[in-house]
């Protein structure tokens, strides 16, 4: 007599039991492989986040300053002698412009908050490697005591460009940089991009340089931005002679790296509008033209436009082919045209993140927390651009 | 007048030319409808035909001179050219006046010239691989004619330090001739490509198969957004947290296991691309996965497998052709990936299989070759570009064998 079978789960395979902790295990890779991903997010985060708050903040020191006249030559006599290494000298260094232009304040004397000096702040944030010699922290820590030591929110980093000093080095004049580099790339790249989409999309005949050219757009698409910069230094700066490191070189070359993303995406928002549209325009006479201009283009406008802010977004946070330009000069004020030479705000904080004094890790860090916070919310537009106009037809 | 004067006169002077010209030649056409005779195509057509031929020939001439200038033919004074073009485009625009009639078929005329401009869109971006191939091979011709091309591509020794000094015509007798051997440059751009796949595609693939196998429709709209923002970190961010948190770290753990690493090692930036690439396989995946038909999968379900099996023995197989295009891609975009490399891996180029020591890739040297002084006429500065035109070749040969991937062994279902 054989066994009646059982059917209940498991007994019918004795290979049932390890069948289904494989299946268990597979899922739970899955899971792993996410919760990876996540994690570094948020460590990654943390991490940026922590190092760059500090920056925001600026210490001050309330020193007495002697407007006498010797100030007007020489700085360092309108303080204390012990403090000169305590006190920004950046700001000192504006104090003989300020007598010469208020000369009724010569020989008062006034009790103020100023900036301190890199170290000092440095010091204050209990950052290691400070660069604080100890007979100075003695003094520090005296008038920290006196409660002659604040930290203030650090405007200055968002009004000022770039310094030889930490303490007085910001982000204007990269952040001018990159909104005339931007727009120069939007000017020449959204234009071309989307024409030629219109050109392969609605009116290229299905022929060899038809095909010869979608090949050849997908593989600009793959090919390193550095290559990009290459091209700009051989074609733009060394061949046609624009200046090196200007927003001109840059926005080209950065035009030309956009080009292919911005393609790829009109293309594709002009393909999902549907055949009828056109037909029902050629219907009531339109021409081919007429039928792109006054119909499909609209509909197709949400998607392009999301196509090219995400391209717009990913030029604005690209380095290498702009290293290769020029575009990390010291610039210490904003320029004020597309041919000065400039820096963009990724630039900046490369260069900074070179510099080996302290001050400038934590401003490197909060620059790329500004850098995140303009690109991740251009993305997020994208996203929601996208998610509002998903037209079924 | 500078150049920056001359464009601003240029643009500033043929914007609201254009615009006259459409309104002038737009209202001469009504007027000419307002008589009663029926005009063939729309006024706005006469005025757009009026304006390319006041815009067209004015950016015609204007990019003569340029490109005259810029081939050191001759060079016109500006106030000239500004007078030249304006006068041309006045010419076309008269001309173009002259020609509305009620016969005249203005609407095809303005067509013509339309497709014409949406092919010239067509071919800047032909013309931009163009040059960047160009750019390429011609700086690198000259590099060869210095450095023989074998000894560059099989020598073991990076050494450009004298190519100064004979760049400057200061190479004597006593200076050691340079040596551009780039094994080593390769060596490390491979180990920490490496490294940067056996991060990616492990996370990214079971991402993929996770989120378009398992999760819910809802999860999986919470799930690809938070993975895409990796995505759209800046390389020069990577690079920053790869040098400042995470090569220290791993020193120190080299250190608890008793090995030696240095500050510069290629885990580092390989691990932090390797993250970079993680959102490229498992969006590119994802779509693969999702583009296998259900029936498959019912099909085998009902023959009693479990999920993963399914999606080891049916989905994946179904869908290897484009995740394999997708790896690809992935090894290309990271044997191009600079930001990173640049600011966390080492400037020596180092012939080793040990991750922990200093290595450096193709595009550190492009850029260290690029920044700070350059001589067009010394070899280091044109190493750069053979070093690109290796890179170009790799990522080209790259995406060829994934197209052809794709096309060659997609399953045709229906």
């Amino acid at each position: 007599m054989n066994k009646p079978i059982n059917y209940i789960a498991g007994a019918a395979n004795p290979r049932q039991k390890q069948r289904e902790r494989a299946d268990t295990r597979f899922r739970l890779y899955g899971m792993t492989a996410l919760a990876l991903a996540m994690m570094f997010l948020v460590f990654f985060f943390i991490d940026i986040i922590g190092k760059a708050i500090p920056a925001f903040y600026q210490t001050e020191v309330h020193v007495t300053i002697n407007y006498v006249e010797a100030a007007k030559t020489n700085y360092n006599k309108a303080i204390d002698h012990k403090l000169s290494h305590i006190v920004s000298r950046g700001w000192l260094r504006g104090l003989p412009q300020y007598l010469q232009a208020h000369p009724e304040m010569i020989g008062s004397s006034s009790e103020e908050w100023v900036a301190a000096d890199s170290r000092v702040d440095q010091y204050i944030k209990q950052h290691d490697g400070h660069g604080l010699k100890s007979r100075y922290q003695k003094i520090v820590d005296e008038m920290s005591a006196d409660g002659r030591v604040r930290q203030v929110f650090n405007s200055g980093f968002f009004t000022t460009g770039d310094s030889k000093l930490p303490e007085q080095a910001g982000i204007m004049a990269a952040a001018v940089g990159s909104v005339f580099t931007l727009l120069l790339t939007m000017l020449v790249a959204v234009p071309i991009g989307v024409m030629t989409a219109i050109y392969l999309e609605e009116f290229a005949d299905d022929n060899t340089v038809t095909r010869a050219i979608e090949v050849n757009i997908n593989n600009l698409a793959a090919i390193p931005s550095i290559l990009y910069g290459l091209l700009g230094l051989a074609i733009f700066i060394n061949f046609m002679g624009v200046p090196r490191s200007s927003a001109l070189a840059g926005g080209l070359t950065l035009a030309l790296m956009t080009l292919p993303i911005i393609i790829i995406a009109t293309r594709a928002s002009l393909r999902a509008v549907p055949e009828t549209i056109r037909e029902a325009a050629y219907g009531l006479g339109a021409s081919s033209l007429q039928t792109v201009w006054h119909h499909v283009l609209p509909l197709a406008m949400p998607g392009i436009l999301t196509g090219s802010i995400i391209g717009l977004a990913q030029a604005m946070g690209e380095t290498a082919p702009l290293i290769i330009v020029g575009m990390m000069a010291y610039i210490p004020e904003p320029s004020s045209s597309i041919l000065d030479a400039t820096t963009v705000l990724p630039a900046q904080v490369y260069t900074w993140s070179t510099e080996s004094m302290g001050g400038y890790a934590e401003r490197t860090s909060a620059g790329i927390l500004v850098l995140l916070t303009v690109l991740l919310s251009l993305n997020a537009v994208a996203v929601k651009l996208r998610n509002r106009s998903q037209q079924t037809w | 007048m500078s150049t920056a004067d001359l464009f601003l006169w240029f643009f500033g002077g043929l914007i609201p030319l254009s615009a006259m010209a459409f309104w002038l030649a737009r209202s001469k056409a009504l007027s000419v409808e307002s008589t009663g005779n029926r005009l063939h195509s729309r006024p706005g057509f006469y005025g757009l035909y009026a304006m390319t031929w006041m815009a067209l020939p004015a950016l015609a001439a204007s990019l003569m001179f340029s490109a005259a200038h810029m081939f050191n033919l001759f060079t016109v004074p500006g106030p000239m050219l500004l007078a030249s073009a304006f006068a041309l485009g006045g010419g076309g625009l008269w001309f173009a006046l002259g020609r509305i009639k009620t016969d005249f078929r203005a609407r095809q005329a303005v067509e013509k010239v339309m497709r014409a401009l949406l092919l010239t869109a067509a071919t800047i971006s032909v013309l931009t691989t163009l040059g960047i191939v160009l750019s390429v091979i011609f700086e690198s011709i000259r590099f060869f004619k210095v450095i023989p091309i074998w000894d560059f591509i099989t020598g073991t020794q990076w050494q450009p330090d004298t190519a100064f000094l004979i760049g400057a015509g200061r190479g004597g007798e006593s200076v050691a001739p340079p040596l551009f051997g780039s094994l080593p440059i390769f060596a490390g751009t491979f180990m920490i490509t490496l490294i940067a796949m056996l991060v990616a595609i492990p996370v990214g693939l079971f991402s993929a198969i996770y989120m378009s196998e398992y999760a819910s429709h809802n999860a999986r709209g919470r799930l690809k957004p938070m993975l895409e923002i990796l995505a759209g970190i800046p390389t020069v961010v990577y690079g920053f947290f790869a040098a400042i948190t995470i090569s220290p770290l791993i020193v120190e753990a080299a250190h608890a296991f008793g090995l030696q690493a240095d500050y510069t090692n290629a885990l580092a930036p390989g691990l932090i691309m390797g993250v970079m690439i993680i959102p490229f396989i498992s969006s590119l995946s994802d779509d693969v996965i999702r583009a296998v038909p259900q029936s498959l999968r019912d099909g085998s379900l009902a023959l009693g497998t479990t999920k993963a099996e399914t999606i080891r023995h049916v989905v994946l197989p179904a869908a290897f052709p484009g995740i394999v295009a997708a790896c690809l891609l992935a090894v290309s975009r990271a044997i191009g990936e600079t930001m990173i490399v640049v600011m966390a891996a080492g400037l020596r180029p180092n012939l080793t299989a040990n991750p922990l020591e200093g290595m450096t890739t193709v595009t550190v040297k492009i850029v260290e070759a690029l920044t700070g002084d350059q001589e067009f006429d010394s070899a280091f500065t044109l190493s750069a570009f053979a070093l690109g035109l290796v890179l170009l070749t790799a990522t080209l040969i790259l995406n060829i064998i994934s197209t052809i991937v794709v096309r060659k062994f997609r399953q045709q279902y229906e």
